[in-house]
């Protein structure tokens, strides 16, 4: 079959500098955190901020240059899938988090 | 009559395999099993954050965890994802031998990333610290062991990919798996970024 039956689906689309730039990216923002928590240097909080915000950055950069997710209309019910599982994701995490902690405070 | 053939035909049509449309509803269909994959880790994930601070008197993350350790892992695993790329260039591109030496670096990548898991598990467990230990051990095994089940069976996977690549050669049933396995080993690095950036990272502060 032709070439350009499989190239027409997302990820397969990805070119050797859209992966060589999201090595880098991922490189460097799986650097930062580790060095922060490993040098301790910064407070507890200001740490938990950067591991937060590096993380999502990863998990963004590997989206776009790995899996090649955007917003055309080819990917577009991928897209909408994914921000399906992340409400329910948050309502999973949050939920348990805020219900299970106030458990905890009432049984104080 | 004539309605019923030609859907027939329409039918034979569309479950061509290699055709675009079928190509892009058989992703599709993979990323909604990976979006519910990344439910399970979300209930996992839930757990650990319940649990992650219950030690019971045991060890805790930061008396556990070696940084530099985990971040080997996390490199294997980065760069394995780099090589599965190159695999999907060289798919693009026709070229079979690169095609099977990238599946040969990535698969060697994710065993080194699997044997370096085992080995900490083992190591932790031969300690006395054991997921029987605390709530805090119970999640910490279920959560990142549940995510090296899954790398392992990319690598079956992979294996077999590597087989169909030598025998059956680049055809578009072949490109359109090593596809789905693409997406499956990138969202497998996904998750481990949760894990290192939650259990880990967060543990060791």
């Amino acid at each position: 079959m032709s070439q350009a039956a499989i190239d027409s689906a997302g990820a397969a689309r990805g070119s050797l500098k859209s992966y060589l730039t999201g090595f880098v990216l991922s490189l460097i923002l799986t650097a930062i955190p580790f060095a922060l928590v490993m040098s301790g240097a910064w407070s507890t909080s200001a740490m938990l901020a950067c591991i937060f915000v590096a993380g999502i950055a990863q998990i963004l950069a590997h989206l776009h240059y790995f899996l090649h997710l955007d917003t055309s209309s080819a990917e577009r019910w991928n897209v909408l899938a994914m921000i399906f599982t992340i409400l329910i994701m948050a309502l999973f995490v949050g939920g348990s988090i805020w219900v299970m902690a106030s458990l905890n405070y009432r049984m104080m | 009559m004539m309605t019923t053939h030609a859907l027939a035909i329409g039918i034979a049509h569309n479950e061509e395999i290699g055709h675009p449309d079928t190509v892009d509803m058989q992703t599709l269909g993979f990323w909604l099993y990976l979006m519910s994959d990344l439910i399970l880790f979300a209930t996992l994930f839930a757990t650990f954050a319940v649990l992650g601070g219950a030690y019971a008197g045991g060890p805790t993350g930061k008396e556990l965890f070696e940084l530099p350790y985990v971040l080997g892992e996390t490199l294997l695993l980065l760069f394995s994802s780099v090589t599965y790329g190159l695999v999907m260039v060289a798919v693009s591109n026709g070229v079979k031998k690169h095609v099977l030496i990238g599946l040969a670096v990535t698969f060697l990548l994710g065993l080194g990333f699997v044997s370096m898991e085992i080995n900490e598990f083992h190591g932790l467990i031969a300690e006395g610290h054991g997921p029987d230990v605390s709530a805090f051990l119970s999640s910490y095994f279920t959560l990142v062991g549940t995510h090296g089940a899954h790398v392992t069976f990319g690598l079956i996977w992979m294996a077999v990919m590597m087989g169909q690549v030598v025998v059956k050669g680049l055809t578009s049933h072949v490109q359109s798996r090593l596809m789905r396995l693409g997406m499956f080993w990138h969202f497998l690095d996904i998750v481990w970024i949760g894990i290192f950036s939650i259990v880990y990272l967060m543990g060791a502060m």
